[in-house]
């Protein structure tokens, strides 16, 4: 599955490194290093971090991939 | 709201084409739906890959935690757009309102967003260019090849240009154990963003964390060896460096060639625009059915003395790309200026590194918060009594404070009574950029004609 942090918004809070370890991760003190293209296994755990981050920074696909497939049509 | 006859018309059967299908194209073509244009939409790219998120690259992608093709950007919902991907624009014809394609083919338009960015400053000499071993970083295919070449574990990396991108360069090969030597013309790195203050304490990161730094020199050849694989790089300093692997980070071009020609306001600074994203023509007048996005534009901000800004912040290219859709399917009072205040991050060495306004205007600087020698503070730029910008390095809770003092032009030196104030009370100092008439990396944010001061009759959108 896709995902993007806007980190202009993002201030390191880190809750979402505490309810999805596996695809949020910080880097040194407050640097947020994510994995953009998480396994679906993890969906569980990015919404509910996604729902959790106090700025809402955390950008989910709306969208099946199926439109994703679509985009790749030259 | 009120939608005039013709806007409600062009809401429903118009036809909306996007040159450019990266950032700001997707996130435009994405509000166009939003906001209820139910008309043809076709998105054209030059890249065989649909859009995907560029920041990662520099970072997740070479540490080798996320594969180069692992960046697709989320979709907020679907836009149901006739996609041509892997094919160039190469001409606009305003009058008959088609886009020529490298293809050969045209598409007719009512509306056109241009959001074409930038792609990275080439080597200058071609055939050092084109050794094996020599990359740029831009596109996701760069950094699928870069990566690949880190994993084989050359033997020294050498990084052309200290500015966002060469630094984060640095600071990946850093992590993944490799020796990196940074070559910056300029003297410390970050210094056409940041300004010399900052840039002492980027040059402190870099050294601590064991990049070889070597500021004020320039690297005047690339050699190969007999097979075309890069051997060495000779210095402006007559010293030469063994190495495998250079990496040219001299900032970015604006990708407007395709414009050439056309009557458009484009050239080598970007696309010029209004306050609407609305493109100016050559004679500085604003068309109505062309608008711009991104990396691309130049657009007038009240906040900086209505100076036109180029900037090449993420941030930016989500706003201005959300702005130019809502005014392309909105009739005259509906429209919305685009007054997004610049901001910008990066990390490397472990720092978090955000920063707001426009830096390059400050003439001081001062410290705030925290401590320089800490590597941990924020800081805020002044300019004729106010405070213009600021930066944070590990302070990035503070950054949304400082944007509301300088969209509120608050007094420079600042008189907060902030809870981590620095021990010795805050001090302005020159803020010490390089002069902007020298060639650098470039700073992200370019000032660049029209202001008020400026008294030029002609428009000039480019300088050859
Ligand atoms: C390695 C790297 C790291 C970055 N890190 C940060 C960061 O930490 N923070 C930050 O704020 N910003 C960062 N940025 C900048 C950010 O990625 C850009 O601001 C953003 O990508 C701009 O989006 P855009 O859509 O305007 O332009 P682009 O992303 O440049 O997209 C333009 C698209 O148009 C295509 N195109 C060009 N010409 C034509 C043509 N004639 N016909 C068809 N298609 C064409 C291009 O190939 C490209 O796909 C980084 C950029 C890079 C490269
Ligand atoms: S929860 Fe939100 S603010 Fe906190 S680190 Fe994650 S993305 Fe950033």
């Amino acid at each position: 599955m896709r995902l993007v942090v806007d980190l202009n918004r993002c201030q390191g809070y880190a809750q979402c490194a505490f309810l999805a370890p596996d695809v949020f991760v910080m880097h040194g003190e407050e640097a947020l290093m994510y994995d953009p293209g998480a396994d679906e296994t993890q969906r569980e755990q990015i919404m509910r971090a996604s729902a959790a981050c106090p700025v809402q920074a955390i950008l989910v696909d709306q969208v099946d991939l199926a439109e994703g497939a679509l985009a790749h049509v030259g | 709201m009120s939608v005039d006859g013709p806007t409600r018309t062009f809401r429903r059967q118009g036809r909306v084409v996007v040159v450019g299908a990266s950032l700001a194209g997707l996130r435009a073509a994405e509000t166009l739906r939003e906001e209820g244009f139910t008309g043809a939409l076709t998105m054209i790219g030059d890249e065989p890959h649909g859009p995907y998120d560029r920041p990662p690259l520099s970072k997740q992608v070479l540490l080798g935690k996320t594969p180069a093709d692992g960046t697709a950007l989320p979709r907020r919902r679907a836009i149901d757009a006739e996609w041509r991907l892997g094919v160039a624009a190469t001409g606009l014809d305003l009058t008959e309102k088609r886009v020529r394609l490298a293809d050969g083919q045209e598409v007719g338009f009512d509306r056109l967003l241009i959001a074409t960015g930038t792609r990275a400053r080439p080597w200058p000499r071609d055939a050092e260019a084109d050794l094996d071993g020599v990359f740029v970083l831009r596109t996701s295919d760069d950094a699928a090849r870069l990566d690949q070449r880190l994993a084989a574990r050359p033997r020294r990396v050498l990084v052309i240009g200290a500015g966002f991108t060469g630094s984060e360069v640095a600071s990946a090969c850093r992590e993944r154990g490799l020796e990196v030597t940074v070559a910056e013309r300029g003297p410390a790195p970050l210094v056409g963003a940041l300004g010399g203050v900052i840039g002492a304490i980027a040059a402190e990161l870099q050294r601590e964390h064991g990049v070889d730094l070597r500021c004020c020199i320039t690297v005047t050849a690339l050699e190969g060896d007999p097979a075309g694989r890069l051997r060495r790089a000779h210095l402006s300093d007559g010293t030469a460096l063994d190495v495998d692997v250079a990496v040219i980070a001299l900032g970015a071009m604006r990708n407007t060639e395709w414009l050439a020609g056309s009557g458009l306001g484009a050239g080598p600074r970007g696309v010029a625009c209004d306050a609407g994203c609305r493109a100016f023509d050559v004679h500085g007048i604003v068309t109505d059915d062309i608008f711009v996005a991104g990396d691309v534009a130049r657009s007038p901000h009240p906040l900086f003395g209505y100076q036109f800004l180029s900037l090449e912040h993420w941030g930016n290219a989500v706003a201005q790309a959300e702005t130019a859709a809502h005014n392309m399917i909105s009739a005259g009072p509906d429209r919305r200026p685009h007054l997004w205040v610049p901001a910008f991050w990066s990390a490397q060495f472990g720092v978090n590194i955000k920063s707001v306004g426009v830096p390059p205007m400050g003439e001081e600087i001062a410290v705030t918060q925290g401590s320089l020698a800490e590597h941990r503070f924020a800081a805020a730029y002044g300019f004729q009594g106010r405070v213009i910008a600021a930066v944070s390095f590990d302070h990035a809770r503070w950054i949304d404070f400082y944007r509301e003092r300088i969209e509120s032009a608050a007094p420079f030196p600042p008189d907060f009574t902030g809870v981590d104030r620095p021990p010795g009370g805050v001090r302005p100092v020159p803020a010490d950029f390089p002069d902007p008439a020298l060639p650098t990396h470039g700073p992200t944010v370019t000032l660049s004609g029209y202001s008020p001061s400026d008294r030029r009759v002609t428009f000039t959108p480019a300088r050859a």
